[in-house]
């Protein structure tokens, strides 16, 4: 049937075959900032899993020989007031400081995403019930949201992971619902429809998919604000047990001695700034890689 | 005379607007035989595709609903059918071709995942399957190197190409009536004829029915057997196609043949209506042509006319009081 008189296509017309993925990385690697933002945070993402077995010092045996101390080549970064290395022990915080924020903003962008792309495909009633919880969740500022729902479930790691997460589902659920928005609208949705396609085939196969590269955006941006809530919790008190490194609380302390000592709070402080810059700035990358109206 | 594969009868489709509801298809009825190509042909906004959209079920997520009519296919009427019957009735018995090709492509997907989901919905038999099914109507819509292109993402085809794939899609569940609403007008004219040619191919082949939704009266010409024509969500004339073309009955199919140019009538101003096609919330009483028709009388603009057997000829029908009652050609 190829032979068909009308069927006569080139071979010059059909498409090279080339892979997304390559092109992906060609672009990405264009953008400077971006790359060296994702080498940062691999670097601290690699300190976060290993930090325990390679740091110098132990995080929490205290030497009350070296109480103090500006930064010296046994101390890279000094010790705090228990003569602590504060270079160690900011190191093995990430642990506790990124993964909370990863954790947090993980689980705040699946339930998220889940209810936008539910609200904006079925609406009515659940659209409803899920865009004025995200509106009334709006009205509080992210922070604040936060120390209430601490004040209410209690201070802890795991509890700080669930407040991070519950001021990062409304923001979500939004993008997600107007993603999903335009998307309904797209003519291959119809197609998918006027082939047989079920409803929840076509949320999650044909709208899904479509909705994903922003979600992955605000994903990266989300985990620099996520970190800066962890440690805001942590500084006010509310987050890890006051023993545990982590950079919130690190900087908490220190504060004591911002006057006679301060390297104490310049490092954590440094290292927040710089890991939250990376991760907009990776965010930043891959909103301009992911938009292929942007060369 | 084959048998008929698809009849709509009375099909009457609302739109619920911010003031109740308009009046979109109403008393719409007509039928497609086997191999036959029923065009549907109209301005923008007269109700073709909403005809056919409520015909597939397809008005859910519009603020639109069939409130009326019926529409027989293989002895079921579709517009009673349950979601879940109408589901697996799309695709499998009817399948629909969309105007626009480069858009109607899922971009995130490889062709090959699309049309195989089309296959797996409504056939089992396993991803081989299916691979090897959707290799086959590719290679039968004029593909020549299907592998590549089950592997390529929609952007890096052609519009034709896409065209090709969408109508490899419709048919890879060999549905025996296919909806193609308008599925040449985002091409160029080469292409057109092509993907003309290749439906018309293929409808011979399975011997199936298309209702061909378009406003190009070249098309029309080109391909169908019958031809009815909408106007304002009416059905104004129904009629076998080289009729059509010879002798318009209705004032406005006559205006429509008018306004086409033809090569070497020496016309410098090419006629056109006046007017333009009626808001649906302000519909006309009576007539819904008669405020742009040169023929109007009283009658025309206090009640409107039905659809009428024209006299002396039982293929056609038309719906207007100045000429219903009379053989077409008859005007002056």
């Amino acid at each position: 049937m190829a032979d068909m008189e009308n069927g006569v296509i080139s071979p010059e017309e059909l498409p090279k075959a080339q892979s997304r993925t390559k092109a992906f990385i060609k672009k990405f690697l264009k953008r400077k900032a971006a790359v060296i933002s994702l080498v940062f945070i691999l670097f601290i993402l690699f300190m976060g899993i290993f930090a325990p077995y390679i740091v110098p010092y132990d995080a929490a045996t205290p030497d009350y020989t070296a109480l103090l101390q500006g930064p010296s080549p046994e101390h890279w970064w000094g010790t705090d007031e228990f003569g602590r290395d504060v270079f160690s022990r900011l190191m093995v915080g990430t642990r506790l400081s990124v993964f909370t924020a990863l954790a947090a903003v993980t689980i705040g962008t699946v339930i998220g995403a889940v209810l936008g792309l539910l609200a904006g495909y079925y609406g009515g009633i659940i659209e409803s019930v899920v865009m004025r919880g995200a509106d009334i969740l709006f009205a509080f500022p992210d922070i604040l949201l936060a120390i209430a729902v601490v004040a209410i479930i209690g201070p802890g790691v795991i509890n700080v992971v669930i407040a991070v997460a519950v001021f990062t589902v409304p923001s979500v659920a939004r993008l997600a619902r107007s993603a999903t928005l335009t998307e309904k609208e797209a003519l291959y949705v119809e197609v998918a429809r006027s082939l047989g396609c079920r409803d929840r085939r076509i949320l999650w196969v044909h709208i899904f998919p479509g909705a994903v590269q922003s979600l992955i955006v605000n994903f990266t941006m989300r985990i620099g604000t996520a970190i800066l809530a962890a440690a805001s919790l942590s500084f006010l008190g509310f987050g890890a047990n006051v023993t545990e490194p982590e950079w919130g609380s690190m900087l908490s302390q220190g504060r004591n001695y911002l006057v006679t000592a301060p390297h104490i709070v310049l490092f954590p402080g440094v290292l927040i700034f710089l890991t939250v810059l990376a991760f907009n700035l990776l965010g930043d990358g891959l909103r301009d890689t992911l938009d292929p109206k942007i060369k | 005379m084959a048998e008929k594969l698809l009849e709509v009868r009375n099909l009457r489709t609302e739109f619920k607007r911010e003031k109740g509801f308009v009046t979109a298809v109403s008393d719409v009825s007509f039928s497609i035989r086997k191999g036959e190509v029923l065009g549907l042909v109209g301005e923008s906004g007269c109700g073709k595709t909403v005809t056919a959209l409520s015909i597939m079920g397809l008005l859910m997520g519009t603020s639109g609903r069939v409130t009326q009519g019926e529409a027989w296919l293989h002895g079921r009427d579709l517009l009673k059918l349950s979601r879940k019957e109408m589901r697996s009735v799309r695709g499998r018995d009817v399948s629909m071709i969309f105007q626009n090709p480069m858009s109607s492509l899922n971009p995130c997907m490889r062709v090959e995942r699309q049309l195989t989901e089309a296959i797996l919905l409504h056939n089992k038999c396993g991803r081989e399957g299916a691979r090897a099914r959707a290799r086959q109507v590719l290679e039968a819509v004029g593909i020549p190197d299907a592998d590549r292109t089950l592997k390529s993402y929609p952007h890096q085809l052609s519009g034709g190409m896409s065209q090709r794939v969408m109508i490899a899609m419709a048919l890879s569940c060999e549905p025996d009536l296919m909806i193609a609403d308008e599925p040449t007008t985002a091409l160029d004219v080469t292409i057109q004829a092509q993907i003309m040619e290749l439906m018309l191919e293929i409808k011979e082949q399975r011997n199936s029915g298309i209702l061909l939704i378009t406003h190009d009266l070249g098309v029309v010409a080109e391909m169908c057997t019958r031809v009815v024509v909408m106007y304002a969500g009416r059905i104004v004339e129904e009629a076998p196609v080289t009729e059509l073309f010879a002798d318009p009955v209705h004032p406005y199919t006559a205006g429509l043949i008018a306004s086409v140019p033809k090569i070497g009538s020496g016309v410098r101003v090419l006629p056109s209506i006046p007017g333009s096609v009626p808001d649906l919330s302000v519909m006309p009483e009576g007539c819904k042509f008669a405020p742009r028709c040169r023929y109007a009388t009283e009658k025309c603009r206090q009640s409107e006319p039905e659809l009428t057997a024209v006299l002396g000829s039982p293929t056609r029908k038309i719906r207007c009081h100045v000429f219903g009652g009379e053989k077409g050609g008859a005007r002056s």
